[in-house]
């Protein structure tokens, strides 16, 4: 690793202001980096080189005029869901292949807009569908961590496993990543790294290839707390092509951090001590639980009695919308096109040889719970178990702050260890569904390693658009867990 | 609920073999609204242009794309529903109906399902001989226009045209209410004439702004509903009639011949005049409908409503009410009147300081005919309201006769000019000069002294001289003058 790949956003931006190095030269070491990683690490499908220094060539102008913005040469991996113009954006899906779009997502424009310099496309689960980054057309990503004295391969989680993997091997300074049900939390934790989901509507959807409307969102995943606050205050704000993003301003979230957690009152949800819940998961939470206490924070047991029905409900919700969302990938217009000797034949062939099994597993899902007759007993219970969720939240957060819970039910797990069983996949998510299904913001923190040596993390859930006290208590966190070191570097 | 659904007159029914056979008809009228831009998204909403000229990255449905609603086409369908004196909700949700068809790009086409914008209203039809027939309106919702697709344009491939892909459409959805082609068609024009005056869609059948789904079932009088047949796309009001009376018949025959109705979704070839199946109940497709998440439920507060409501146009059933009562028009005129807006407008600048009912009748009668005779809309008469205003003085002030007015008519008609000077130049005016009628009279007289004996016995006779003497003068003398010399002359009473 050179020296430059190894510094966080916020020492590389405060170096590229005193000129100790150039924005090219960063990007070059990142560039470097990733030449030499990426065949064992699969993180990037596309590295757009020439675009890269390009960007960082202009940073340095502006640098040179003391015009730097908020991330200013930062280098930085988009995920592959993020439409990006004239770049690789196809969803990590065959169905997609060979579209470049002819317009830029508001979210990675507001990054572009705040000087940030993209390197290329993430690795992801086919349509953010998988918690492995197993699913991917291009392969999965490979989690830079091994368990000690493995030469095992991890996944890095997933559906963000590109980016995780891409930030915990230092192959970018920091990644953009979405999550509908977990994506960017679950890889978060599985690769020592951090992860927020900001609340619904903080960041645009508009240009990112939708999963579940009602459920995605956008959010960083970094090296530490302050890196993925200067990222989701560049990536977060109104925009009105999304008419579910909210015109509330966004706060400075990096200048918020510092401040004192004393006082501030944790809930601890009794219902996420499930059954079978490892005694290692048991232990970290109980020292987060601890490390808040010692902080000055006031630990409350509060109940959120609906947890176990959200999984379920999830896993109605998220397919339906998305066996709706995916009607587009039809090979008419762009894409992959399948012919056949009619117009439904093409459509069959285009979309048999485009989806992959997990998509097509989830498309009849939501097709199913969709369906005449099924309609009320499937997706509209599903709909009456958010609302309960978000109420149990509701009256949770009239006695606390935020809420501490793990962030995952265990460590990375092997490649292909789950392929075989969606169910036990989608059990990854048990921890994270419940904040999608109620809009709110949650953040992951590394805290600390199983016995095997690989990161878990913990995840903070707070009130809508309090993403700010969220990072203060994140980084109560990272304080007391310590600097997570980077993988050993095996590739 | 069939006490509420209304029966039929007896003339109304249709004989069939076995007795006479009531139709029930309800209409689905797709109309295209009239905006700028497309329901969600900025592309242009005007018709024609080249093909996929009016596209934009939400029409296309490229990835990531999100649509936002147009607040113009809200306002028009909540201005249409207040014109249809319909319930206005204040929250609606956009749903998506989910089905896979080349011109439906997102594989989905955003409507609304369970919660329209607009809930139960009413239709006034007035029809022959004074008869008057409320149309309930179900409800009224928006939702996106698909593409089309072309057929013709290779050997082996079909071609999309997405310019019409999320033009906003509202669907009006009429109650079973309807008993006769006649009916249906009469709903059709009264309903394109209140959005016309509206202003939400221009109602142009032949461009597709609208077109018609026809439900139409058969009964025996006073029993319960029969099995419907829904008839698609039919896109003009003379169809919309042909297509009824055939689908009618249709039904009776089968009944009578001992078959049954299945419900099921047919075309109408205006070739052949002629309703075929084209998808049976159980070949209909299972839309999938749910909320779009996309879109927040639509949501706008009563004072929205009502300022809308404060600057609608005088509709037509209040146009109509408002000639009678005032002008002192017969219904039947009056509603002549007010089919078209820009007619009714043209009528009441005639009328204005003059005698109404002189008015309506040269409107309807010589200026709707010859517009008719030309095939010549009002917007481009020939003849404005002005000239026919001065045309209509001419006649009241005693300058010209009536039979004059009409022939100064066709001069302006073809020639333009200001009536008064062309009666001036052309020596038009009515003689009123006794002298020259006299000596008229006496011509005719001498003349026929035959006749003079005849009408001497037979008083009625005096209508030959009048007419010998409007001959002798060109038509010009004064009718009231001949008359009352003539009498006199004669030794009538």
């Amino acid at each position: 690793m050179s020296e430059l790949t190894g510094l966080t956003i916020a020492a590389a931006r405060a170096a590229l202001e005193k000129k100790e190095f150039s924005a090219l030269e960063l990007t070059e070491a990142y560039l470097g980096e990733i030449e030499g990683a990426n065949g064992a690490l699969n993180a990037y499908v596309a590295v757009t080189r020439d675009k890269a220094r390009d960007m960082a060539r202009a940073c340095d102008e502006r640098l040179a005029r003391g015009e730097g913005r908020p991330l200013e040469g930062i280098p930085l991996g988009i995920k592959d869901l993020y439409c990006t113009q004239g770049v690789h954006a196809q969803a990590c899906s065959h169905v997609l292949d060979g579209f470049l779009p002819r317009y830029e997502s508001t979210v990675t424009a507001n990054l572009w807009s705040a000087g940030a310099v993209m390197l290329g496309k993430l690795n992801m689960d086919e349509f953010a569908m998988g918690s492995s980054n197993e699913t991917s057309y291009y392969g999965p990503a490979i989690n830079p961590w091994r368990a000690s004295g493995s030469e095992e391969k991890l996944v890095p989680g997933g559906s963000s496993g590109g980016s995780a993997a891409a930030v915990a091997a230092r192959l970018c300074a920091g990644a953009t990543a979405t999550d509908t049900g977990g994506s960017i939390r679950q890889p978060a934790a599985l690769t020592g790294t951090v992860g927020i989901k900001p609340t619904y509507g903080r960041c645009s959807r508009w240009g990112i290839v939708a999963f579940a409307s009602s459920l995605d969102q956008a959010g960083p995943i970094a090296r530490t707390v302050r890196d993925a606050a200067m990222m989701l205050g560049a990536m977060a704000g109104h925009d009105a092509k999304d008419t579910t993003s909210v015109d509330t301003p966004v706060p400075d979230y990096a200048a918020a951090l510092g401040g004192s957690v004393k006082g501030m009152r944790i809930g601890i949800p009794r219902e996420y001590r499930i059954d079978g819940m490892s005694a290692e998961i048991g232990a970290l939470w109980d020292k987060g639980i601890d490390w808040l206490k010692a902080s000055g924070a006031e630990i409350v047991e509060v109940s959120l009695p609906h947890t176990k029905y959200a999984l379920p409900a999830y896993y109605i919700v998220a397919p339906a919308e998305a066996s709706s969302n995916l009607a587009r990938y039809d090979g008419v217009r762009y894409g992959l096109r399948v012919a056949g000797d009619d117009i439904i034949a093409m459509y069959e062939n285009s979309r048999a040889a485009g989806f992959g099994a997990e998509v097509k597993r989830r498309i009849m899902v939501g097709t199913y719970v969709l369906s005449a007759g099924y309609y009320d007993a499937y997706y509209l219970k599903a709909q009456q178990v958010r609302t309960l969720i978000k109420r149990d939240f509701d009256s949770a957060f009239e006695k606390v702050d935020a809420l501490l819970t793990p962030a995952t039910p265990n460590s990375a797990f092997a490649l292909g260890a789950m392929t075989d069983d969606p169910i036990a996949m989608y059990l990854n998510d048990v921890f994270t569904v419940t904040v999608n299904m109620a809009g709110l913001p949650g953040i992951s923190v590394p805290a600390g390693f199983d016995a095997r040596g690989l990161p878990l993390g913990l995840q903070l859930i707070g009130k809508p658009f309090d993403e700010a006290n969220l990072f203060r208590l994140a980084q109560a966190l990272e304080d007391a867990a310590g600097e997570t070191p980077p993988a050993q570097r095996w590739w | 609920m069939d006490e509420m659904v209304r029966s039929a007159p007896k003339d109304k029914l249709i004989k069939g073999a076995t007795g006479d056979w009531e139709v029930i008809i309800g209409l689905e009228v797709h109309a295209q609204v009239t905006s700028k831009s497309k329901l969600f998204s900025p592309a242009s909403a005007e018709y024609g242009g080249a093909p996929n000229d009016h596209v934009s990255l939400i029409d296309a449905a490229m990835p990531g794309m999100l649509p936002v609603i147009n607040e113009e086409c809200v306002r028009q369908a909540i201005r249409t529903g207040l014109g249809l004196k319909a319930r206005i909700n204040l929250k609606s949700v956009f749903d998506r109906k989910n089905y896979f068809y080349p011109d439906l790009p997102q594989g989905y086409q955003i409507s609304q399902f369970k919660q329209p914008i607009v809930g139960e209203g009413v239709v006034y039809l007035d029809m022959a001989e004074g008869e008057q027939i409320a149309v309930g309106i179900e409800r009224l919702h928006l939702e996106q226009d698909a593409g089309k697709s072309i057929h013709d344009q290779h050997p082996s491939l079909s071609y999309v045209d997405l310019n019409r892909s999320g033009v906003a459409l509202m669907e009006i959805v009429s109650k079973p209410d309807m008993r006769s082609a006649d009916e249906a068609k009469a709903y059709v024009t009264k309903l394109r004439t209140i959005l016309r005056y509206l202003g939400t869609c221009d109602g142009n059948m032949e461009e597709g702004s609208m077109r018609a789904d026809v439900n139409v079932s058969v009964r025996r009088p006073g029993e319960p509903l029969g099995t419907r047949c829904e008839i698609k796309n039919v896109n003009s009001i003379r169809f919309v009639g042909q297509a009824i009376d055939y689908e009618a018949r249709r039904q009776i025959d089968v009944i009578e011949d001992g078959g049954t109705i299945s419900q099921e979704t047919r075309l109408f070839d205006s070739r052949s005049g002629q309703t075929r199946s084209m998808r049976s109940k159980e070949e209909a497709h299972d839309y999938r409908y749910f909320p779009d998440p996309d879109l927040l439920p639509l949501e706008f507060d009563q004072p929205y409503v009502d300022a809308l409501a404060a600057a609608l146009p005088e509709l037509p059933d209040e146009k109509k009410a408002r000639f009678v009562a005032d002008f002192g028009l017969s219904p039947y005129d009056a509603g002549i009147l007010v089919g078209e807006r820009v007619a009714a407008d043209y009528f009441e600048q005639v009328a204005q300081g003059r005698d109404a009912k002189a008015a309506a009748n040269w409107v309807i009668n010589e200026l709707f005919g010859r517009l008719n005779k030309d095939g010549v809309d009002i917007v481009e008469s020939p003849v404005s309201a002005a000239q026919l205003g001065a045309i209509i003085d001419l006649v009241a002030s005693g300058v010209i006769s009536g039979k004059i007015a009409k022939d100064l008519f066709e001069i302006v008609w073809s020639e333009g000019g200001d009536p008064a000077e062309i009666v001036e130049s052309r020596g038009m005016k009515q003689v009123t000069d006794t002298g020259a009628i006299e000596k008229a009279i006496d011509e005719v007289m001498a003349a026929n002294p035959d006749k003079v004996a005849q009408a001497k016995e037979k008083p009625s006779m005096a209508g030959w001289f009048v007419g010998q003497v409007m001959k002798a003068t060109g038509g010009k003398a004064n009718p009231q003058a001949v008359n009352a010399l003539l009498k006199d002359k004669l030794g009538l009473e």
